[in-house]
């Protein structure tokens, strides 16, 4: 399975190597270096690349790369799903899966990949597991541990590992029992530039934080659990009662995990919460542009949009904009061409628009392409779909938690086509 | 837990207090700048003698080894600490150990006592962690230590440590391949092993080892099966994929039918068809077979029936495509789309679309699997395809698959949206990303021809783009699509040829004037005209556009010399002063080729075919085209090339192996005879896991049980794999095993290989019948092996910890009267005769009311059962009435005492009730069915040939004056989740006749109706049958402690209590029982207290009536427990993990308790 691997930051140094077989060498990684100097961008580095004895299959995250070596068949879906869930557990342990953050915990890290894999099959991958192994830094425990010798791996054997729910840890104790969901969902959405709608789906997830006492066992009802046409779970959650009940009935794990990420069933008309009026023109010739563009909320239930910002890319002619927002800043990158304006929260009574004049390079034609605006939006208390959480209760433990349930709309990829 | 607690002594042993110079974090900055000259410091730290200084450094040097800095002379000062007792030096050394103990062999060999102690230690995870460790270590001389400690960890007790040792198994392998033998002896002892812990592990273990073994598979298919869903994340992936190949190698191709039709044409003219014996409807089939042998023509002459075991694969691997783990997803889609029928392989189709909200490295790979997919099964896709419109923010990579799979996707109906999503996609800034969809608009115009004359008029104006990409691109694709049909050249070139006036971009040029070239005969007048325009810009023109010049000037010489002998002797003096060799050496070469002189050898002759040759129109097809034969989701298909260590997913076999070989009864029968040390081992084991692990842990998989048993696959394997050391711990007794063991054994038998079994178990009712025989004798053969062990058994059984052996005696034995009653009505039966037809025979013969043998005979067997469970034998408090209340083992035991002649299965207690007892109900009046009268009840027999569905027995009555032809059943409309399996038709019922079938209905645990039509030769009714709530359970047995524990699991939410008055008549306990009862479907709970103890207690002032069951299709347990108390005044309490079939049950058991 996984022989080795290496961390490679934007700049193209190895900062950390890790090897679960024998050694391989490091020059391997050379054959990813040529690859990555290819690519035009970074992401478009292929996720596998073979080298004549080796196979390299990396993924990016955080603009590090983490670039597996395997040496047989394998299926690749399986080595780029453990890295992720490798950045995961970082980004758990650590706050944040940075190159400094990778370097100050060294330590840890390499426990971790231990612990994770063993002779490259992934051993130990729930979050809780492995806290239960090793202790995740924090400022307190560095400095107790510096003082007094004592160390961030668990004393504890690992019971675990050896569990039937082994995403949940023992002996859990909680002197507030919470119990948290957040109900997220994100649409997507491509307008063409009449403004109607190409494609609009909402994906959704259910991102809980569980802090419950001992071994509670949940059970979480929706209103209209019809509309969620395509799910998938936790391992936690029974799928009997899914199939039979539409009922999410689970063990928690302990501390925050996502509980359900779903589709929304594409029968249903999507709703878009915002319009995009827009007037852009380049004229044939002339190094004077026109640049026009207005936002507006469309079927939000009263709720505001928030959050709001506006980005596109515009086409390379474009020299300098002049533009004027009416709420807001905006700012234009006129070597990347990279058009950015932070609107905040719609108005409804005062629509925030963006006017002004762009200066194109003088002679060049109309550009050809098709500049697309993407935007990004927040609507809080609001599930664009209407899903609703019914009930919520908890059985096998004596308290009573104290139970919250968040909804929130965000744009995915909400694109608008720009006609020119 | 004394070793954990050593542990605990150590840590804080030291305080590092006044080493400030390394105090600092080891892990920030410093580190990395620090240099061998501190490696001194580093072996002084490491030979005090404090944990906190030997831990600073051990930081230290695994951050040195992190950064891939040489840290390898530390060796000797480092591998002394292995056997330091605090945790993180030892884990920091284990770290260190396996990274150099290879480049350090002598020295290493120094830790190897320390993990061999460890080997031995009571504690579970140390043992486990030793092993880890130790197997790690790649030093050959230790082979053998490691072969040995794999091998007495592949029968530790703990199946963490079995799963340990299934890890260590290919480390083991790579590192000495001799041992390929040994390891694989392991690997199957491993892979009967039943716990989910270890399958994962040890599949994976088998690929790496012997993939090449799939006969190993053949026992324990079921099981993985049965256990894939519980099975930890990573294990599934492997599971599923080696699956997919035995599936491929084991099962007939489920498309063979359609496959065979779509040859059978061709076919038909070879064979003439004169076979005798006749297959209805399929005459190439026949043909067919007649080529092959004589045992292939058998299965091929019957319609292609799926081997349950294939089915069982399908269905349970389903409910995966919802895993949050990529990687389980894919590996289930790959499977479905290498072994469904093509009728259900859509069901994957969601589930990778899903996969591309992921990240784009997910995507990439998903895409490229659907790219594939979308050639073969277009019609899957295809509601999804707006999923794969592009967005300007994809990475190229993502855009160019996405753009595959769309063109595959494309057909008539949706070809114009596509088109359309393109002509935005062609305005993209990312060029490459254009070429790619304007090749894929080329593609989209091959393929689908109505499309073919809009694509190339939107690609000969894509000719006039700025960009030189653009044009290129079009041009060449524009060239393509010109060659394949050649009758509509001439308009285009000449369109192409007035473009050169415009076009400046070389490429496009270049590419126009090979087009005129090469059909320069097509467009005769234009040709010359456009060489003179060249020749006239000759110097000014690039390079590659000159050598095209050369090239038509050359190709129209030869065609029209007449026309363009000078123009082309202009052009090779031009091209002879060329500054650029190349082209200076093309003229030279064409001139001396073309233009006839003395000198000019042979080859001049064939000038004209040397470049008027016909040039094979390129191919435009998918490059995904055919990358199926490869395994999907593999790093092959990804790579297009075989990858090291690829396993070939083999062909369908033209006839299936036989399917018996994945029969576990069989099995049981084997091991029980040359398994033996193993079972032994197991019994010796026993105490010494109920001793050292930890209790509560098995106290928690017990609490659990209902929570994976509500998972997928009826909970039999699960039990069974729990069975071994839920019977150790005592409360439960030989019945109790036999309900989980033979349980998921005859579940399995009866519902996953309906056909397959029905041969074995004519076979084996045949064997069995001997048995029988014997048994009647008192000696029979697989006994006489126990004798001596159910000797051990009584007592054991009395000190309730049970070795297995027993219990899979009394287990098959039990098993083999059952089947040999059932098969023993069959063997008249010829073997021509459907399955169908069979079953209604056994269900027949089974409602039949059993006959009385005498008790006397076997008072052997009644002797050995009753140490078992003693009390079950004992006469119920009240004989007569409680009959229908029969538990497993009383029933079971009743069984064997009456002469083996009963004709129902161990599990279904209830088949004593007395038909009388059961309320029919009106499915289709006589009048409404125009004579036709229909009853139905529930039959409370288990349904056999699905152990979820609900028996539902019909009666037809035929009341009217003619007789009534093909009854059967058609048009279901269930809720999701219910499903029905039909009684064989009817094919006549006289007039006044009667006649009953039993059908099959999953009700899923709902009371929904199931709503279907009932149909005559003439008629169709639509008739719906709802069940009460009763009938969605089956009884099952249990004693009165493990009755308590579960009800004591089933508290809060799950418990409804309701107090009623209990009427004068119905205050009895046989009343009671009997309401109960006939209200719900469930067995009474035999009352210990006044008759096991042996210590008589005085029974209870007030009796509680106990009674068990599990609904049908998830076997939640559903427990009823009725207080009496004085002046009828009694209490019902009833306990169900679901809710509202709990609330139903209340009302239903109030209103029978109270009426």
């Amino acid at each position: 399975m996984i022989h080795s691997l290496f961390l490679v930051n934007s700049s193209g140094d190895i900062f950390l190597e890790k090897h679960w077989k024998s050694v391989v060498s490091r020059s391997v990684c050379d054959y990813f270096f040529e690859a990555q100097e290819r690519a035009s961008e970074p992401e478009n580095v292929p996720p596998v690349i073979p080298t004549p004895h080796h196979y390299l299959i990396s993924v990016l995250r955080h603009r590090i790369y983490f670039v597996a070596v395997i040496q047989s068949e394998v299926p690749p879906l399986f080595v780029i799903e453990f890295l992720h869930r490798v950045v995961d557990t970082f980004q758990d342990y650590f706050g944040v899966c940075t190159e400094a953050a990778i370097k100050d915990n060294v330590v840890v890290v390499y426990e971790l990949l231990e612990e994770m894999l063993d002779n490259g099959f992934p051993l130990a991958t729930e979050s809780n597991i492995l806290k239960e192994l090793i202790k995740p830094p924090t400022i307190l425990r560095t400095v107790v541990n510096t003082i007094t010798g004592s160390t961030n791996v668990g004393e504890q054997l690992p019971t675990g590992q050896l569990s039937v729910v082994p995403w949940r840890r023992t002996g859990v104790k909680y002197t507030n029992n919470e119990a948290y969901f957040d109900v997220v969902e994100e649409i997507d959405a491509i307008i063409d530039k009449s403004g109607s709608t190409i494609t609009a789906e909402i994906q959704g997830v259910i991102d809980a934080c569980v802090k419950l006492t001992g071994m509670p066992d949940l059970t979480l009802s929706f209103m209209n659990p019809r509309l969620l046409d395509d799910v998938s779970f936790h391992p936690c959650v029974r799928f009997k009662r899914w199939e039979a009940e539409r009922i999410l009935s689970f063990i928690p794990p302990d501390g925050n995990f996502r509980l359900l990420s779903y589709h929304v069933s594409s029968q249903n008309l999507v709703a878009i919460p915002v319009y995009v009026k827009h007037n852009i023109t380049f004229r044939e010739g002339s190094s004077q542009g026109r640049f026009e563009l207005t936002l507006g909320p469309k079927q939000t239930m009263g709720k505001g949009v928030e959050a709001v910002l506006v980005s596109s890319q515009l086409p390379r002619g474009v020299l300098n904009t002049n533009l004027n927002p009416t709420q807001g800043t905006y700012t234009f990158d006129p070597v990347t061409k990279l058009l950015s304006w932070d609107v905040g929260k719609i108005n409804p009574q005062k629509l925030p628009s963006l006017k002004g004049s762009m200066s194109l390079q003088a002679g060049a034609s109309k550009p050809d392409e098709n500049p697309t605006i993407n935007i990004q939006f927040k609507i809080q208390q609001s599930a664009l779909s209407g899903l609703k959480v019914n009930r919520l209760d908890m059985y096998g433990e004596k308290y009573k938690p104290f139970k919250g349930i968040k909804y929130m709309t965000k744009a995915g990829k909400f694109q608008a086509l720009l006609s020119n | 837990m004394s070793a954990s607690s050593a542990f605990n002594d150590e840590k804080g042993g030291s305080s590092n207090v006044g080493e400030p110079e390394y105090g600092h974090d080891p892990a920030s900055g410093g580190i990395f700048s620090s240099d061998y000259k501190r490696h001194d410091d580093l072996k002084e730290m490491l030979d005090s003698n404090k944990d906190s200084l030997k831990l600073e450094a051990m930081k230290r040097i695994v951050a040195m080894i992190a950064r891939g800095k040489n840290a390898s002379d530390l060796f000797p000062a480092v591998v002394k600490n292995v056997a330091c007792k605090n945790i993180e030096v030892k884990k920091l050394v284990y770290v260190y150990l396996v990274r150099y103990a290879e480049e350090q062999q002598d020295l290493a060999l120094l830790s190897i006592s320390t993990f061999q102690r460890g080997l031995k230690d009571p504690n579970q995870l140390i043992r486990a962690s030793a092993l880890r460790v130790l197997s790690s270590i790649r030093v050959t001389i230790i082979v053998p230590i490691m072969m040995l400690a794999i091998k007495e960890a592949a029968s530790d007790m703990s199946p963490y440590v079995r799963k340990t040792a299934a890890h260590a198994i290919p480390k083991l392998y790579s590192l000495d391949p001799e041992q390929k033998d040994c390891l694989i002896e392991v690997i199957e002892k491993l892979l009967a092993d039943k716990t989910t812990l270890v399958a994962g592990s040890v599949v994976m273990a088998f690929e790496e080892v012997c993939p090449e073994r799939i006969d190993l598979i053949h026992k324990n298919y079921r099981k993985l099966c049965n256990l894939l869903i519980d099975v930890e994340e990573w294990g599934q992936v492997v599971i599923i994929n080696m699956l997919t190949r035995y599936a491929r190698t084991q099962f007939l191709n489920p498309n063979m039918n359609e496959s065979l039709l779509e040859e059978g044409g061709g076919e038909k003219a070879f064979y003439g068809s004169d076979n005798d014996d006749d297959t209805d409807d399929e005459e190439d089939k026949e043909e067919k077979e007649k080529k092959k042998t004589e045992a292939t023509a058998i299965v091929k002459r019957k319609p292609y029936v799926m081997d349950p075991d294939h089915r069982l694969l399908l269905r349970n691997t389903k409910p995966l495509l919802q895993s949050r783990n990529a990687a389980v997803v894919m590996a289930v889609a790959q499977l479905y789309f290498h072994l469904a029928p093509k009728a259900e392989v859509g069901v994957i189709a969601k589930a990778l679309v899903r996969l591309m909200r992921s990240h784009s490295e997910v995507q990439y790979v998903v895409l490229q699997n659907v790219a594939t997919m979308s050639i073969k099964r277009r019609g899957m896709f295809e509601p999804y395809l707006k999923s794969f419109y592009i967005r300007s923010t994809d990475p190229t990579q993502i855009k160019v698959l996405k753009l595959e799979v769309l063109t595959n996707l494309a057909n008539e109906t949706n070809i114009s949206t596509i088109l359309r999503e393109f002509q935005t996609y062609i305005k993209s800034n990312d060029k490459d990303f254009v070429a790619a969809t304007i090749q894929a608009i080329g593609r989209c115009a091959t393929n689908i021809g109505e499309v073919r004359d809009t694509c190339l008029n939107g690609l000969v104006q894509l000719l006039s783009n700025r960009d030189e990409l653009v044009v290129a691109e079009s041009v060449v694709v524009i060239k393509k699509l010109l060659q394949m049909q050649p009758e509509q050249h001439s308009d285009i070139i000449k369109h192409m040829a007035k473009l050169t006036d415009n076009i400046q971009v070389p490429m496009a040029r270049a590419s126009i004037l090979w087009l005129i070239g090469e059909y320069c005969e097509h467009v005769p007048k234009i040709a010359p005209d456009v060489l003179r325009k060249m020749a006239k810009t000759f110097t000014n023109e690039e390079d590659i556009v000159k050598l095209q010049i050369i090239n038509l000037a050359a190709k129209l010489y030869l065609t029209n010399s007449k026309q363009t002998k000078l123009l082309t002797q202009y052009v090779l003096n031009l091209a002879k002063y060329d500054q650029n060799y190349d082209i200076r050496d093309r003229a030279r070469f064409i001139r001396q080729l073309i233009v006839p002189t003395d000198k000019s050898g042979a080859l001049s002759k064939y000038a004209k075919k040397l470049f008027l040759a016909l040039k094979p129109a390129p191919v435009l097809e998918s490059p995904f085209k055919d990358r199926d034969h490869f395994q999907l989701g593999s790093l092959s298909h990804l790579l297009n090339a075989k990858a090291g260590g690829y396993q070939v997913l083999p062909d369908w076999p033209e006839a299936a192996p036989d399917p018996s070989v994945r029969n576990v009864e069989i099995e049981e029968v084997i091991t029980s005879s040359e398994g033996r040390i193993g079972l032994l081992g197991d019994t010796r084991e026993v105490p010494e896991w109920t001793k050292c692990s930890s209790r509560e842990k098995r106290k928690e998989k017990k609490a659990d049980k209902p929570f994976y048993s509500d998972s997928e696959g009826e909970s039999g394997p699960t039990e069974s794999a729990d069975s071994a050391s839920d019977t150790a711990s005592g409360s439960e007794s030989g019945s109790g095993s036999e309900e989980s063991g033979s349980g998921s054994e005859s579940e399995e038998s009866n519902e996953e290989s309906e056909s397959a079994s029905e041969e074995d178990e004519e076979e084996e009712g045949k064997k069995k019948k001997k048995n029988v025989e014997k048994i009647k004798a008192r000696k029979p053969v697989p006994e006489s092996e126990s004798e001596p062990s159910s000797g051990e058994d009584v007592k054991k059984s009395e000190k309730k910890s049970k070795p297995r052996i027993g219990s899979s005696e009394s287990e098959s034995e039990e098993d083999n009267d059952s089947e040999s009653e059932s098969s023993e009505s069959e063997e008249e039966e010829s073997e021509e005769e459907s399955e169908e037809e069979t079953k209604k025979k056994k269900k027949t013969t089974a409602s039949k009311p059993p006959s009385k043998p005498p008790k006397k005979e076997n008072k052997k067997e009644k002797k050995e059962m009753s140490l078992l469970d003693f009390d079950d034998f004992d006469p119920a408090p009240s004989p007569s009435q409680v009959t229908p209340l029969n538990n497993f083992l009383s029933s079971s035991l009743v069984t064997d005492l009456e002469g083996l002649s009963l004709t129902d299965n161990v599990l279904s207690p209830t088949t004593i009730i007395p038909s009388g007892n059961l309320k029919t109900y009106e499915l289709l009046h006589r009048i409404t069915g125009e004579g036709l009268s229909v009853e139905y009840c529930f039959s409370r027999q288990p349904f056999s040939p699905d152990p979820h569905m609900v028996a539902v027995k019909i009666q037809f009555t035929n009341s009217a004056t003619s007789e009534a032809k093909s009854l059967h059943v058609e048009d279901a409309k269930l809720q999701s989740g219910m499903r029905i399996k039909e009684f064989p038709e009817i094919e006549v019922l006289p007039a006044g006749e009667t006649v009953s079938v039993v059908m099959g209905i999953d009700f899923c645990d709902s009371t929904q109706a199931a709503n279907f039509q009932l149909c005559t030769h003439t008629r169709k009714f639509f008739v719906s049958i709802q069940p009460p709530v009763g009938e969605l359970m089956m009884p099952i047995f249990m004693t009165e402690n493990e009755f308590k524990k579960e009800q004591g699991q089933l508290m809060g939410m799950n418990e409804i209590t309701e107090k009623l008055t209990l009427e004068e008549k119905c205050q009895g306990e046989h009343a009671v029982v009997q309401r109960v009862t006939t209200a719900a479907n469930l067995s009474r709970v035999p009352c210990g207290s006044d008759k096991e103890c042996s210590p008589p207690v005085p029974p209870p002032p007030f009796p509680i009536h106990r009674f068990a069951g599990k609904t049908v299709t998830s076997g939640s347990l559903v427990l009823v427990s009725v207080v009496t108390k004085e002046d009828g005044a009694a209490q019902l309490t009833v306990n169900c993990e679901k809710m509202v079939i709990g609330t139903m049950l209340v009302k239903d058991i109030l209103q029978a308790l109270t009426q």
